[in-house]
């Protein structure tokens, strides 16, 4: 089981673009070698097991613990880089590689703008055309195929759209506190900030908290705004989410 | 000038089959928790057919390129008619075994609704929980790769 990224590239010269889109391919599968924990030979596995040190791995190996637990701090332990207690950096690894892939592209002379959509989490930069920004929907949970909202990049020349739920593949979403699934009342968290790093590590951490405590910690964060739909099919925002929404 | 070429969904069209709009698709293996198992990245290099636009009398025709998926090519053909998509057919799709029949019998209709219902939300992209590569066949995402909406 894998996921699926996609690229939407406006701008620039097609073969500069082609190179570059070939690139951040390599690099999404570079990174899943190095940071896969399915894979016994990993480095991320290999460390886990204490056969490597951080200084012997990849350079981004260092990059990624020091935001993952940058990302701990700031959500108060709700994020983790470890699950059953061994060294697991997944959940951070998915938005920053996006993030990192998008920022490739966006640097061919030319591009006016990139959308990455890596599995339901998009990092979009600059605009699609001069006089549209980038739109998202963000996909219904209790509904499939169906949209719950639709935001807008208007005015923002980086914007991030994560999505957290149980909608596509059950529940997933682990307490670091007791190690078991969350119990939680949302099917699903969108988080809207300038970075996809940071956007999806609060998604993940805002789900495993609950609808209350997500809201009140969400709003707690700069340039961070919010979605949350709960079982019972409630819908609650950040206080400026409104801007967002077109 | 191009009678339609003021209309937006049409130009977005024509931008993918001049491969500035660049849909890769690609499968990876960083999953999140579910019970372990062997994952195997299964790298799907999209190979890219000729695409190319036919006007006529109920629209225009625009066919995508063929991608490469882990089930077989797949390769989608939009009609535009005053700008607007009036329909969305699957020209070629995996169908080798009953599975893929079983899947294609509801995916490929889901398919052209999805397209037709993004394109009157006028969105890009679409963030929903993660996707798996399975899941991806049925996504609004995909619709919106597969039109180049």
């Amino acid at each position: 089981m894998g996921t699926v990224f996609s690229f939407d590239v406006r701008g620039g010269e097609p073969q500069a673009v082609r190179v570059a889109l070939d690139e951040a391919v390599a690099s999404l599968h570079r990174v899943n070698e190095v940071f896969s924990t399915y894979c016994e030979g990993s480095q991320v596995s290999r460390m886990a097991r204490g056969e490597l040190t951080v200084g012997e791995c990849d350079p981004e190996v260092a990059e990624v613990l020091e935001l993952g637990a940058e990302a701990e701090r700031a959500s108060d332990g709700w994020f983790s880089l470890r699950y059953e207690g061994r060294l697991d950096p997944t959940g951070i690894v998915k938005g920053w590689a996006t993030e990192r892939a998008a920022r490739l592209i966006s640097g061919v002379p030319g591009v006016s703008g990139v959308s990455v959509n890596g599995g339901g989490d998009v990092q979009l930069l600059g605009v699609p055309g001069p006089e549209r920004p980038w739109r998202v929907g963000v996909s219904d949970p209790l509904r499939p195929g169906g949209l719950a909202a639709v935001v807008s990049a208007a005015g923002a020349d980086e914007l991030a759209v994560a999505t957290s739920g149980t909608a596509e593949r059950g529940a997933h979403i682990v307490d670091p506190r007791t190690g078991r699934s969350a119990v939680t009342d949302l099917v699903a968290v969108t988080v809207v900030a300038p970075r996809l790093t940071w956007a999806d590590c609060w998604a993940t951490a805002a789900f495993a908290m609950g609808s209350r405590e997500a809201l009140a910690w969400l709003e707690s964060l700069p340039d961070v705004e919010a979605l949350l739909i709960t079982a019972g099919d409630e819908v609650r925002c950040t206080g400026g989410l409104a801007r967002r929404l077109g | 000038m191009h009678p339609l070429k003021k209309n937006r969904p049409l130009r977005r069209i024509m931008l993918a089959s001049a491969a500035t709009v660049s849909g890769v698709v690609m499968l990876l293996a960083l999953k999140p928790h579910t019970a372990p198992q062997v994952a195997v990245a299964s790298p799907a290099p999209s190979s890219s057919s000729s695409s190319g636009a036919v006007s006529g009398k109920g629209g225009t025709t625009v066919t995508g390129d063929s991608v490469q998926t882990r089930w077989g090519p797949v390769q989608v053909r939009v009609t535009v008619q005053n700008g607007k998509i009036t329909d969305v057919t699957a020209v070629t799709y995996p169908q080798d075994n009953p599975r893929d029949q079983q899947i294609n019998a509801y995916a490929i209709p889901q398919l052209r609704s999805e397209a037709l219902k993004a394109q009157s939300a006028d969105i890009d992209t679409v963030s929903g929980a993660t996707y798996t590569s399975d899941g991806y066949r049925q996504s609004l995402q995909s619709a919106l790769d597969s039109a180049g909406l």
